[in-house]
């Protein structure tokens, strides 16, 4: 086992002793690397474009000061504190800072997050590195330079017409699997041989690579010009226009109001599709509404499809009375000028979405990786005077830097110069994995050099991802090893076999990545959310902010501004429950309500992947409950209810 | 893209940009930095061999 004693220094490495303009470039290296992810290109342009374009920055840079940057120089600091008093995992710092029997299973859910998320991220960043391998081999050429094409490639890619997504019909492994294990060999083999040795080396290779790659595609996108005569409109300047110009975001709630309940009624934005079952009785009424809302205004509209024998050929999307038949797919679609009035309102009334300020929170959080746990490890392994301050706020910096002025210029732009705003519908827009692995290889192939291209920014992503996943598994490692005497390789074989179980669940259940989409709600969302709202308390109520600003000074490299601390105490508290709980209002009964309404082979998985999910809070909250009772046999936490000092505690012991 | 666009996209880059200058500016210019400063993934866990 490895405790990090606290007052004992550690010799740094030789190149860290050298203050030379080299190893400093090897230190933001090694931030810029920590710091970039899949997240800042492809999750934040389509949520800004998404989310009313520039008008989304102003919730994302004051969730950024109000919650990003507090939080993350919180969790630098409680990492810090927790590993002077000689515990390096989340449980271990959690029952230090807050000497409470309950709050080492709080800790429990730092250890979740990166674990759960390490499951299907891994399989994301397989996907990149597949479609990097399939663009330098000429097997993406393939393709028509058509959305559908790649809609249905991708498809076949990941298996989303059905489960059971492993072997080709041909008897060999799925591309996609056979990528997942050379990726999650990678990663295994790297963490397993240690940081030092392993990721640090690599990211002072792979981060120049990535921004190099990253500036080369930037410099290529805002160069085209007017790539196709035949639609002047499609240029550079229109192209940021559609990603940065301010609009008032328009949400749009559909509901059947009458009639039998359909399955296969799909809201997407401002369009719904229905499909008339079959055995439908006729003739039947079925009323749809539409409600649009943006800013302070909404519109009501409602939909009559009347279903009859004979019916009518495929309908039009239209407002008013739509004739229909058995069997058939009708579309609805919101009349466009009836939005005029949301869009007339002043620009600031945006501003008045709930939603809106939701989305900017979660991408913050996503970014900027606070809430995950891997932050509080990772400094938990910092000497008593090393800097929080400076380290944290770099890392935040490097990070906006890659999401605004490389993912905010190159990935929206680009699709707009080469698609039709047909193929950017809200349903592409909002999935990160539609917009990267649909969208944007259909750019790549009406692009000169398009294969290249395509390579090299697939690649680009893949290094960002494996920058990520490679510190996913430290915190749950730094547990087996502290909490119960195992060694590094052991517990890295051991967690090695957890995740696979977990990335294997995501690969089966293929069919509309709806495993997938469970992990990342419940687990990469509202965990995340629990986990910060639960440190901003720790740290600024339980701990108490004059002990974290003392915390906080020591070795700092730079002077954090009074208002902080006020920030830390009483605003990012109260911003993130607010979030929280507006963010649960609104989404939860959404979430439930989608299962409700799914077929039983997909509600199945959903309720399969749930309870997987409760199986690993079960087993994390007993593996936590076993390493605190060793913890006390030890004496590094005092027997009964952790109310006392620990004895590990260098303060204590003086 | 209208002006607001302009205004919102320089304004947005302008602010991260001048954030990570300040923060590299400290970094490359603060004497003892280098002693006390980390990434994560530059943080030695001290584990590797066990």
């Amino acid at each position: 086992m490895v405790v990090n004693g606290g007052t004992t220094p550690r010799p740094l490495t030789a190149a860290g002793r050298r203050e030379n303009w080299t190893t400093r470039l090897g230190v933001i290296l090694a931030v810029a690397g920590s710091a970039v992810g899949l997240g800042n290109f492809l999750r934040f342009p389509g949520n800004a474009a998404m989310n009313g374009g520039g008008i989304f920055m102003i919730p994302y840079f004051i969730s950024l000061l109000l919650l990003g940057i507090p939080i993350c120089w919180m969790e630098w600091t409680m990492g810090r504190y927790g590993g002077s008093r000689g515990f390096n995992s989340a449980p271990g710092i959690f029952s230090v800072m807050w000497r409470n029997p309950i709050s080492k299973y709080f800790g429990a859910l730092a250890l979740i997050v990166p674990v759960g998320i390490y499951m299907y991220y891994v399989y994301i960043e397989a996907w990149c590195l597949a479609y990097a391998w399939d663009y330098l081999s000429g097997a993406m050429a393939r393709y028509p330079a058509d959305v559908e094409a790649y809609k249905e490639h991708f498809a076949g890619f990941v298996g989303t017409d059905h489960n059971g997504f492993l072997l080709r019909s041909t008897g060999g492994l799925q591309e996609s699997v056979l990528f997942l294990i050379i990726v999650f060999i990678i990663n295994f083999v790297l963490i397993y041989r240690g940081l030092t040795r392993g990721i640090e080396v690599f990211c002072k290779f792979a981060m120049p690579v990535l921004m190099l790659f990253a500036g080369v595609v930037l410099v290529r996108v805002l160069t085209l010009g007017t790539p196709d005569p035949a639609r002047p409109e499609a240029n550079v300047p229109n192209a940021l226009g559609f990603m940065w110009t301010p609009t008032i975001p328009v949400r749009h709630a559909w509901e059947q109001t009458a009639g039998p309940e359909l399955q296969g009624f799909r809201p997407a934005g401002e369009t719904a599709e229905v499909r008339i079952p079959e055995g439908l009785a006729v003739p039947q009424e079925l009323v749809f509404e539409a409600v649009s809302r943006g800013g302070l205004k909404s519109v009501r509209q409602v939909f009559r499809v009347q279903v009859s024998a004979g019916g009518a050929g495929a309908a039009a999307g239209d407002r008013g009375v739509i004739a229909a038949r058995p069997g058939q797919a009708v579309r609805l679609a919101v009349d466009p000028a009836s939005l005029d009035a949301i869009r007339a309102q002043p620009l600031w009334t945006g501003l008045a979405d709930a939603q809106l300020w939701l989305a900017a929170a979660g991408q913050i959080f996503f970014t900027l990786s606070v809430g995950f746990g891997i932050i509080l490890n990772y400094a938990s392994y910092l000497r008593r005077n090393d800097d929080v301050v400076l380290s944290g706020l770099t890392a935040s910096s490097t990070n906006e830097f890659c999401e605004v002025c490389l993912g905010g210029l190159i990935t929206i732009p680009a699709a707009f110069l080469f698609l039709t705003a047909a193929d950017l519908t809200p349903a592409v827009l909002q999935s990160g994995f539609k917009l990267g692995f649909v969208a944007l290889p259909a750019v790549f192939a009406r692009m000169p050099a398009g294969d290249l291209f395509g390579a090299v920014w697939f690649f680009m992503l893949f290094v960002a991802a494996i920058t990520s996943s490679l510190s996913m598994l430290q915190p749950a490692i730094a547990f087996l090893e502290e909490g119960f005497g195992m060694g590094r390789r052991l517990s890295v074989t051991c967690l090695g076999m957890l995740t696979a179980i977990g990335s294997l669940l995501v690969v089966y259940f293929s069919k509309d990545l709806i495993a997938l989409s469970v992990m990342d709600f419940w687990i990469g969302t509202v965990c995340i959310f629990l986990l910060a709202m639960v440190q901003s308390i720790v740290v600024g109520w339980l701990f108490g902010i004059e002990r974290v600003k003392e915390e906080c000074r020591r070795g700092a490299a730079m002077s954090v501004p009074g208002f902080v601390w006020f920030l830390m105490k009483y605003v990012t508290p109260t911003y993130l429950l607010i979030v929280f709980v507006c963010w649960c209002y609104s989404n939860i009964p959404a979430e439930i309500a989608g299962i409700r309404a799914m077929n039983a082979g997909d509600r199945g998985t959903v309720l399969l992947m749930l309870a997987f999910i409760g199986v690993l809070l079960v087993f994390f909250g007993l593996l936590v409950n076993l390493a605190a009772a060793r913890w006390r046999a030890m004496g590094r936490l005092p027997a009964g209810d952790d109310s006392g000092p620990p004895v590990a505690d260098p303060e204590a012991r003086r | 893209m209208n002006l607001y666009g302009w205004v919102f996209m320089l304004a947005s880059c302008g602010f991260v940009v001048a954030l990570t200058a300040f923060c590299y500016w400290r970094v490359l210019r603060t004497p003892g930095t280098l002693e006390h400063m980390h990434a994560p993934l530059d943080i030695d866990t001290h584990d590797a061999d066990t």
